[in-house]
């Protein structure tokens, strides 16, 4: 195996390079069987961390997982199943997309002060065989919510999958 | 009174005497905003499924050629050494990664960003935003034109200045091969000060951020090349086919 080419942090820059118009919008919001999933990112201090990413990659409510272009481009475009999501000045991520039939978003995060990437899931409320403490929790107005905690007490859990 | 690069050298060399690593270490005290910001906890270790085995699909709907030249994208020439930028994407088997997405940023000539957040007081370039899309070709070969990035002050201590580096943000052909990181030039002198390089504990590790002058693609009296390939993670979805036995 070759080796691979290391990760360094995002920085701070990134908004006029990254983010697009619909980035976060795998489904116009307010569509007909859309879904908010939304949350903060906080670190050690439970501070919001503002100038942080974060993509999805999804199935859609069948099942499938989306091959097709168009993410960059919306308008017009089908499901791709991909996302991204910069925080705002309060830490704030959001998406409008569809509850995937297999029962969990993946998730990558990026960050200032974050060196490399962290992967993590976030399940659906009534996913079977969750694990613990990655589990949205559902609003009274139907959005899904999950905070993400780069440190503290309520630390995420983040993944090492067997060739990262 | 904010630390000085002869402390922040001595961190980062005790610490590199420690434990060379080929990742960088998310908790590195020398670059002072990991310290809230890095898990404390050991990652969980997971078999990736469903969507993580398959990475999103980018194509000519989502980018046009165009974005790949930096230095005509606002209808004047910027200011600066205009280079080119190529190389190739592999995935951890040594595969060309084809037809996939690569992201880039980077700061002008003067080391300034066209970001509302970079308050150095250098120009900017009206004729410069630094940032480009490209897809890779059926041999997972990018190419990027562009200005050489000028180095840049930050306020991680006294004196602090990041080494000249374009970010590139990469796409495998699994969700698991993400990867964003930034590429350094040869020779600069800024690389061995610097917390966020040196965050990869291992020299070997770090070179491989380092592109080299590629003369086979400077062009005369126009433009100096650049080589920097990129090997990803292994893809899961080959490595975790079920077998039938």
């Amino acid at each position: 195996m070759t080796e691979a080419t290391p990760g360094q942090t995002i920085g701070p820059f990134f908004h006029h390079a990254l983010a697009f118009p619909g980035d976060s919008e795998l489904v116009p919001f307010g569509s007909a069987g859309s879904v908010v999933l939304h949350g903060y990112v906080h670190d050690g201090a439970g501070d919001p961390v503002p100038d942080a990413m974060i993509e999805i990659r999804q199935s859609d409510a069948s099942g499938d997982v989306p091959r097709v272009g168009g993410s960059l481009r919306r308008r017009g475009a089908g499901f791709t199943g991909w996302g991204r999501s910069c925080t705002d000045g309060a830490g704030h991520y959001w998406f409008s997309t569809v509850e995937p039939a297999l029962p969990f978003f993946a998730v990558t995060v990026f960050a200032r002060g974050l060196l490399d990437r962290l992967f993590t899931r976030i399940y659906l409320p009534d996913a079977a065989d969750a694990i613990d403490g990655l589990v949205a929790s559902r609003e009274s107005d139907g959005r899904l919510q999950f905070d993400i905690h780069l440190q503290g007490p309520s630390e995420t859990v983040f993944f090492k999958f067997p060739r990262t | 009174m904010t630390t000085s690069q002869e402390e922040i050298s001595d961190e980062i060399a005790k610490i590199q005497a420690d434990s060379p690593r080929g990742a960088p270490l998310l908790d590195f005290v020398p670059y002072r905003s990991t310290a809230l910001r890095h898990p404390t906890k050991e990652p969980r270790h997971v078999d990736p499924e469903g969507a993580e085995l398959l990475t999103p699909v980018f194509g000519h709907s989502d980018v046009a050629a165009i974005e790949a030249d930096l230095t005509v994208q606002r209808g004047g020439e910027p200011i600066g050494e205009r280079i080119r930028v190529h190389g190739r994407v592999l995935d951890g088997d040594g595969r060309p990664v084809r037809r996939q997405l690569v992201e880039v940023w980077q700061a002008n000539a003067a080391g300034r960003y066209s970001h509302q957040g970079d308050q150095h007081p250098a120009p900017l370039d009206p004729n410069f935003t630094g940032v480009g899309r490209c897809l890779t070709d059926d041999d997972g070969w990018y190419s990027f034109t562009s200005i050489k990035p000028g180095p840049y002050p930050w306020r991680n201590h006294h004196n602090a200045w990041r080494p000249a580096h374009i970010h590139f943000s990469l796409f495998g052909t699994d969700f698991t091969q993400r990867l964003i990181t930034q590429m350094y030039f040869p020779g600069d002198q800024l690389l061995a000060l610097d917390p966020i390089a040196q965050s990869i504990t291992d020299p070997a590790a770090l070179a491989r951020l380092i592109a080299s002058y590629d003369h086979s693609r400077s062009e005369h009296e126009w433009l100096l090349g650049y080589r920097w390939d990129i090997v990803l993670t292994g893809s899961h979805a080959t490595y975790l086919e079920p077998s039938d036995d």
